[in-house]
């Protein structure tokens, strides 16, 4: 993988690491709730005061073993989860009119200690089982899942069609959140527990999945999601209309790409953020969010809203686009409409309400499809709105060779979701193998 | 608008400013620093324990931290004065030449001979000292040599010394008292009889603060090894006024002054040495730590506790609360607390829960619910139930738009009812734990409830000749 100093330099953390006294002073804030709820809001229950106690008193090997048990990508969680809305959101501090606990970072401390010292992952058995798991994908989900079976001594093959393991953590996440090496250096780890992954290898047709079949006891799905949607609109298909997340991977894992003078981004969710975040600290001065609908609707949470301003990214608020403009030398405009909520209810262009959004490059983050063609390749597995109809405590498909988990799951969501859904889906294969034999 | 309160103190003969006193340690060593330390506000100081020069060790000093913090107990093995006699005698006049109106006590601690003892103290009082302090207490180094705790742990030495003390002086005497002692009342009461004026109390602890586990050389390191230093600061103040208070309370040495000494740091700490009745208070630990500058605050801070109390002077309230501890066989039976939550102040933290569970008696229950429940309620869920339980609970994060709902119920300043713990008041003891733990001020609070039964001690219960069940009022 190619990282430029570059991006480096423009993409630095953004929440700085803390100082070994720093962390000790922070983690003494900790009251150590009974029954935290900071450890009920985490989808991986993270046992959070044991953790940052054990950082107190000076055991940071102990503090990144309470994190790891929990879950495996602890430390891109650490950088990558909305902890406003998680465990922080729910530090009881909040009430007593008190900073909470900076929880994120301070498990940031533990993990990096706990890298910087070598440290390795730990089996949960030593006995070795003979029967063969392949996970689809090797994002978030399939990882926890992969990490947790061989953790209990099975064999794991992840099946990956990109280059580089981690999914949307190595291509996805903003780089002043999570660096990509950082994602590749956890997986490492699990890599380093003896699961075997193939890069490249796109699982895709009913006869790739027949084959995997014949070879594998059971297969987990983590493909995540498919393809962005598309503007739908005239002029949609110029080389400068871009999808987000090709965007951010393409400046995540090569040189910087080039940016353009002003750039419109389409969309208000957190991947629209992180584009316009991004296409500011490539260089772009007027970087604005075009949305539909209003401010209160929009899907990014608060805290990605407040650091897009920060950054400088401008909001326009009730705007339709409805034409791309380019000459020879490519974009001029993006053409919109004023957007009104009729009397019906539906949201609509006022009329005569066109203009013109001045801009070189177009990027748009307005959701993705699931990924329809391998998941109805896949016999006997029930679909619900394009997901994976699962059973939420084992991640249990209605092919009962067939496990699932993460956003194929539950239509995208976070990081530490999709290592929540892989981790039940890897205890539940597990055990169910592990009764068979005893 | 009243007077403002009077500060200023006669110490067993000795008049100070106000109370507070610097020890006989690190910040009293030499004539320019006392200086500085009146400059600053000390009405007294105790200078730095004069007697024939000795030599020191590097390192001397080693610490405790807590929680975080610095010095919570500090430990030094440091000896007296390692100046010279006459350099120290000379500082001294010098000193209470410049500053008459504070007080200036030596420490004195010579060899344990009639002669040497009538020698320091005619040089001290002849250098203008306002009083002295025999050091009885130094537990560390001079203790091997057949002084200061040497002394201190033994009535008969105690007595003799003072007295051949006593012959000589012309100002008052204090004798310091170790508390490395089973009884401190015993060296007290051979003092009072050797004729001593007054007492300071206490001197430091026998301690080791710590082990360095990677050396394995116990703090402080001289050189690989280390000894047992003296233990002070924060940490010691809870011996300190338990035993002030049965010098104050004891027959024989009540309405003896008394000298406070033992982890004072603030206004509050000294205001309770005086509510146990000493006259003044010396402070070390907390100006190492933080330099002269904190008097400013133990004065103003206990001005102005005195002006809302209505105190006008130390004397006003200078031991109130010795009659306030009493033997335990004197404690009310009958008197009955339970704990009382502020559902309104309650943060969910559920200290006071496990504390109760695994500290105390089983009487506090997180069986509340926080909105309506289908089936019944478990009640008296043990509390590894209820830890397994939270672990099998499915969480997602909450996304703005999709789960409005979740986002709401995760309020940032309102407790969910079903994490507020409920009291079983009929089971509580009322033994303070879950009041103690608790990190919100004034949300558990310890409420009396009327018994109906008579007081009664168990002194008067064992008193009566036939033990009978407390008598109950008839109503």
């Amino acid at each position: 993988m190619r990282q430029s100093e570059e991006i480096a330099e423009r993409f630095p953390d953004l929440h700085p690491p803390f100082e070994a006294q720093a962390a000790i002073a922070e983690a003494n804030r900790c009251l150590n709730c009974f029954d935290a709820p900071c450890m009920a809001a985490c989808p991986t229950h993270i046992d959070v005061p044991r953790f940052i106690g054990k950082i107190a008193r000076d055991n940071l090997r102990g503090s990144a073993l309470t994190i790891l048990d929990a879950n495996v990508l602890g430390a891109s969680c650490s950088r990558a989860c909305p902890v406003e809305v998680l465990c922080e959101g729910a530090c009881v501090l909040h009430r007593y009119n008190k900073k909470p606990i900076e929880i994120a970072r301070l498990q940031r401390f533990a993990m990096d200690s706990f890298h910087a010292a070598g440290g390795t992952l730990l089996r949960k058995s030593q006995e070795e089982h003979p029967e063969k798991i392949a996970c689809i994908g090797a994002g978030p989900a399939s990882l926890a899942c992969a990490a947790e079976l061989r953790q209990r001594g099975f064999q794991v093959t992840v099946f990956e069609r990109r280059p580089l393991p981690g999914g949307l953590n190595t291509y996805g996440v903003a780089e002043y959140k999570l660096p990509a090496r950082a994602s590749l250096e956890e997986i490492e780890l699990i890599r380093g527990l003896g699961v075997e992954f193939r890069y490249e290898t796109e699982i895709r047709t009913r006869q790739d999945l027949e084959q995997l079949e014949r070879t594998f006891d059971r297969l987990f799905i983590g493909v995540g999601l498919g393809a962005a949607h598309r503007l739908g609109i005239p002029g949609d298909d110029h080389r400068d209309v871009i999808d987000a997340l090709r965007f951010i991977a393409r400046y995540k894992t090569s040189d910087p790409p080039p940016i353009a003078e002003s750039v419109a981004v389409i969309g208000a969710g957190n991947t629209a953020i992180d584009a316009a975040n991004a296409a500011r600290r490539l260089g772009a001065s007027n970087v604005a969010i075009l949305y539909r609908r209003a401010e209160r609707h929009m899907s990014a949470f608060a805290f990605e809203y407040e650091h897009a301003k920060q950054e400088g990214v401008r909001f326009l608020w009730r705007v339709m686009p409805v034409r791309i403009h380019s000459d020879e030398h490519g974009i001029r405009s993006i053409e919109c409409v004023q957007a009104a909520v009729g009397e019906d209810g539906v949201l609509a262009a006022v009329s005569g309400s066109n203009f013109h959004f001045d801009c070189q490059q177009i990027i748009y983050a307005i959701g993705q499809s699931p990924l329809l063609e391998l998941l109805s390749a896949c016999r006997g597995l029930e679909l619900s709105h394009g997901r994976v109809a699962v059973d939420r405590a084992t991640g249990a498909t209605s092919n009962p060779k067939y496990f699932a988990g993460g956003d194929c799951v539950n239509g995208g969501r976070e990081v530490v979701d999709a290592v929540a859904d892989g981790k039940r889906a890897g205890v539940a294969i597990a055990q169910a193998f592990e009764a068979a034999h005893a | 608008m009243p007077k403002a309160p009077d500060l200023a103190v006669n110490f067993a003969g000795i008049r100070s400013p106000n109370p507070f006193w610097l020890a006989s340690a690190p910040p009293t060593n030499c004539g320019e620093q006392i200086m500085r330390a009146f400059d600053a506000g000390w009405g007294g100081a105790v200078w730095k324990t004069i007697g024939e020069p000795i030599v020191n060790v590097s390192s001397r000093y080693s610490s405790i931290d807590w929680n975080g913090q610095r010095m919570m107990g500090l430990n030094n093995i440091e000896l007296i004065s390692d100046r010279p006699l006459e350099v120290n005698l000379r500082e001294i006049a010098d000193v209470k030449k410049r500053y008459p109106k504070n007080a200036i006590i030596a420490s004195l601690m010579v060899e344990s001979k009639r002669e040497a003892w009538h020698t320091v103290v005619a040089q001290a009082e002849d250098a203008g000292a306002d009083g002295l302090e025999l050091n009885f207490g130094c537990p560390h180094g001079m203790s091997e040599r057949g002084m200061g705790s040497a002394v201190g742990q033994v009535p008969e030495y105690t007595e003799m010394i003072t007295t051949w003390v006593k012959e000589k002086a012309r100002t008052p005497v204090i004798v310091k008292l170790t508390p490395n002692i089973s009884d401190i009342r015993v060296i007290a009461r051979a003092a009072k009889r050797g004729g001593a004026d007054a007492v300071s109390a206490i001197n430091t602890i026998n301690s080791i603060t710590g082990i360095d586990l990677d050396t394995l050389i116990p703090r402080p390191n001289v050189d690989g090894k280390s000894s047992h230093g003296g233990y002070c600061g924060p940490a010691v103040k809870p011996i300190a006024l338990n035993m002030v208070q049965q010098v104050a309370g004891d027959a024989e040495t009540g309405g003896l002054p008394i000298s406070g000494i033992g982890g004072i740091a603030t206004w509050k700490d000294a205001a309770e040495f005086i509510l146990l009745g000493c006259g003044t208070v010396q402070i070390c630990t907390a100006a190492m730590h933080y330099g002269y500058r904190i008097v400013e605050d133990m004065i103003d801070g206990l001005a102005n506790w005195m002006e809302e109390k209505n105190y006008a002077s130390i004397e006003d309230f200078r031991g109130l609360a010795v009659p306030k501890v009493t033997e335990w066989k004197h404690l009310n039976l009958n008197y009955k607390i339970v704990a009382h939550i502020d559902e309104a102040k309650c943060i969910g933290c559920e200290l006071c829960y496990i504390a109760c569970w695994d500290g105390a008696h089983q009487c506090i229950y997180l069986d509340r619910v926080s909105g309506p429940v289908d089936g019944p309620v478990d009640l008296h869920t043990k509390p590894a139930s209820i830890e397994a339980a939270t672990r099998t609970t499915i969480t997602v994060t909450p996304i703005p738009k999709l789960d409005a709902h979740a986002a709401a119920s995760n309020g940032k300043n309102a407790t969910p009812l079903a994490r507020i713990p409920r009291i079983d008041e009929t089971e509580c003891v009322g033994c303070n734990l879950c009041s103690l733990v608790c990190p919100v001020e004034n949300c558990i609070t310890m409420v009396e409830v009327a018994t109906g039964a008579k007081p009664e001690t168990w002194a008067e219960r064992t008193a009566a000749e036939d033990c009978k069940p407390p008598a109950l009022t008839q109503h």
